[in-house]
């Protein structure tokens, strides 16, 4: 039977499965929106503002491991989701962008909302398409989930000019993709895993380094039974979080210019580091040649363009982790390591970085460190970037994958908020709280009315210290404390929230924080706290831009403890 | 850190944008390179690339590994340490006068080039080797006046096989 082109796109999403779409429309997608209304199995949520969909549908797939899709229409709705689509391509996250285009005999001519989407998104995207006839539409969207969720997942985009939507064609979902460039591996190499082993067995003071890619491929339950095997400890990137039990006993913490002292130091110590599925960022290695001098490094990572990149690696293995990981298992004969791992933890006992010093005032850590015994440790939390942020990943101690959801390689203010309504979305029977910052949460603030309208019942906790804190940081640390640009004043996010029909409160005394946050979940839906924080507090520790990860700078107003590196024991 | 001449042979897809892919693969991890050729290969819907770039081992193993990545990339080689043969045409026009002609002929002919075109005050040559060919006639011609140069750019197959 013939189809139109939204037909197709409506059927093909249906046989991927996808159950949501987060979108925006306009001229160019109308033929769709129209369509869009025969099939009630596709949940259309309308966002206030593309940038956040294209979050949502990132916060959407990181939440439940499924991709998130967001569509836009030509011109500005596609330039929107630009934003979110980088941000899903630093961070690996599957998501299918579908924009609208103008119609073929248009494009090319600057017509009214013509934009050369696929060009600009280039090299931002794993892959995208333009969709020139109605024949390929459902191929190409089989190979763009293909593609989005496989391998290293990312985001595709598909720009559909909005005659081939009215086009006919017959629809056949294709079973299988034929892309012959396109070929992830996913078994290890065995020589590659004979040699880890080999470089596992003899060290004495191996170190885990564990990244989103653990999170990506499930391996959860193998990176556990390495570590606990071998009593190897682990350590996390940023997006790693979660991966790993945070309060096993071989749990180190998160690493990097706001990680936790012991880690770097661990990091610093090692002998060999096992890392898995992660990218060596630079803000988790600081300065690079520094990096972990005394190591020999195995690399496993489902990208061969990521091995080598940043860091010299003695044994790399390209391939899936849960597959390597499964492989290696096989082979590491059991250690123990006595000596390293007291070692580690008499360095956490004489830094141990997450200690909330004492305050009169309410701390931004305190607020952090009371929500994580309230949720019982067992929340969604979703940030964006900033020092929000970096108290979300240190003062709550995440046990289960996928429990942070933050925006760690674009570091995009206003992720959080679209991005943990994509999570609610996708998980309604967890409990979900957004981390802003004021500024953060000012970016994609009119995502309230999308949580209001669809009765999401997100969390949300303002880190309101009335400065963009992080760059104010900076400031004081590195321009004499000129905070130039970083104050902020207002608004009253209480009112906002009246505004926007969802209850609030304001907390500005310890006193009252536990029973806000008590308040807030006892709520059926939505709730916003604006917790009015120590306006010049700082992200400790913090190792200094361009510095080694043996340089940390500490707490000072407990006492001013910085280290460099001690000879290794 | 050294920098060589890498030569690259990619099998692409025919498909519109791949080029610009690989260019701004290039431009925005700060790659150098020296030339890019694309043309039809033996298998139908595929291209093959040559592509000449300029760097140490390491960032060579970065350029093989990002472009491998692409989805429409199917095969990428560094082909630089084999045994290949690289080939590259030129299209040299140079000023000539009657005086100057049968000096040109002569050069020309010694390079196995051809004239591919004579005016009353040029003449354009047309001549196919590898790089170092190509720099040694431009070399002797140079005193006549280079009016225009146009290169394809280095081509290359391994031997054999």
């Amino acid at each position: 039977m013939k189809m139109t082109g939204a037909q197709i796109l409506c059927e093909s999403l249906v046989k991927e499965g996808v159950e949501v779409i987060f979108g925006y429309p306009g001229g160019a997608v109308l033929p769709l929106y129209d369509t869009l209304a025969q099939y009630p199995q596709l949940r259309h949520i309308l966002v206030r503002h593309e940038q956040g969909a294209a979050h949502a549908a990132d916060g959407y797939a990181r939440a439940t491991g499924k991709v998130g899709v967001c569509l836009a229409t030509s011109g500005p709705g596609a330039t929107n989701l630009v934003t979110g689509i980088a941000n899903a391509h630093l961070d690996s996250s599957p998501i299918v962008a579908i924009t609208g285009q103008v119609a073929r005999p248009f494009i090319g001519k600057d017509a009214f909302q013509e934009t050369d989407i696929t060009g600009i998104t280039l090299p931002i995207t794993k892959y995208n398409y333009l969709v020139l006839d109605v024949g390929s539409l459902a191929r190409i969207v089989k190979e763009a989930f293909y593609l989005a969720r496989s391998g290293r997942p990312g985001p595709v985009l598909i720009d559909i000019p909005r005659d081939v939507f009215v086009d006919e064609a017959e629809f056949h979902y294709p079973s299988k993709v034929d892309l012959p460039g396109y070929k992830p591996t996913l078994q290890g190499h065995p020589a590659q895993i004979k040699k880890a082993v080999k470089l596992i067995n003899e060290a004495k003071q191996p170190l885990i380094i564990a990244g989103r890619g653990v999170v990506i491929s499930g391996a959860y339950t193998e990176l556990k039974q390495l570590a606990e095997t071998a009593q190897i400890p682990v350590v996390t990137t940023l997006l790693g979080i979660g991966c790993f039990p945070e309060t096993h006993i071989l749990s180190f913490g998160m690493l990097g210019m706001h990680g936790m002292a012991y880690a770097n130091m661990a990091v610093d110590a090692a002998d060999a580091i096992i890392a898995i599925g992660m990218r060596f960022d630079d803000r988790a290695t600081a300065k690079v040649s520094a990096f972990a001098p005394h190591a020999r490094v195995i690399h496993i990572d489902i990208d061969p363009a990521e091995i080598g990149k940043n860091v010299r690696v003695d044994v790399p293995i390209v391939g899936d982790v849960k597959v390597v990981l499964n492989a290696l298992n096989k082979l590491i004969i059991s250690a123990e390591h006595v000596d390293w791992i007291h070692q580690l933890d008499e360095w956490r006992r004489e830094h141990p970085s997450t200690e909330i010093r004492e305050s009169a005032e309410l701390l931004p850590q305190f607020v952090i460190r009371k929500i994580y015994e309230l949720t019982q440790g067992k929340a969604i939390i979703v940030t964006g970037v900033g020092q929000n942020q970096m108290w979300a990943a240190q003062y709550y101690w995440y046990n289960r994958p996928n429990s942070l959801i933050s925006a760690g390689g674009l570091g995009t203010m206003g992720f959080e908020l679209p991005a943990a309504m994509g999570a609610k979305v996708g998980c309604p029977d967890e409990i979900v709280w957004c981390v802003a910052g004021d500024g953060g949460f000012q970016m994609t603030i009119q995502e309230l009315a999308t949580i209001v309208q669809e009765r999401l019942a997100v969390k949300v906790a303002i880190i309101n210290n009335g400065y963009l804190g992080m760059v104010r940081q900076w400031q004081e640390l590195f321009y004499k404390r000129r905070y130039v640009a970083t104050p902020l004043s207002g608004p009253d996010f209480v009112k906002i929230a009246e505004a926007y029909g969802l209850p609030a409160l304001r907390v500005k005394h310890k006193e009252e924080v536990v029973p806000a946050i008590e308040q807030a979940m006892e709520e059926q839906g939505p709730f916003i706290i604006d917790f009015v924080v120590e306006p010049e507090e700082n992200v400790y520790p913090m190792v200094l831009p361009g510095a080694a990860l043996t340089e940390v700078l500490e707490e000072p107003r407990k006492e001013v403890a910085t280290w460099s590196r001690r000879s290794t024991p | 850190m050294v920098t060589t001449k890498h030569t690259l042979v990619a099998l692409v897809e025919d498909k519109p944008g791949v080029l610009n892919h690989m260019a701004s693969l290039f431009r925005r991890r700060g790659f150098n390179i020296e030339s890019i050729v694309v043309g039809h290969s033996e298998l139908p819907h595929l291209s093959r690339m040559t592509i000449v770039v300029d760097g140490t081992t390491t960032i060579m193993e970065q350029v093989r590994k990002q472009l491998d990545k692409l989805i429409d990339v199917v095969k990428v080689s560094d082909i630089t340490e084999d045994d290949i043969i690289n080939r590259e045409l030129a299209l040299i026009k140079i000023r000539a006068t009657s005086s100057t002609r049968s000096e040109i002929i002569q050069i020309v002919d010694i390079f196995r080039a051809n004239i591919v075109d004579v005016a009353s005050d040029s003449v354009t040559v047309e001549v196919t080797g590898d790089e170092e060919k190509i720099a040694s006639l431009l070399n002797l011609l140079r005193g006549f006046g280079i009016k225009e140069i146009a290169r394809t750019g280095r081509i290359a197959m391994t031997r054999g096989g």
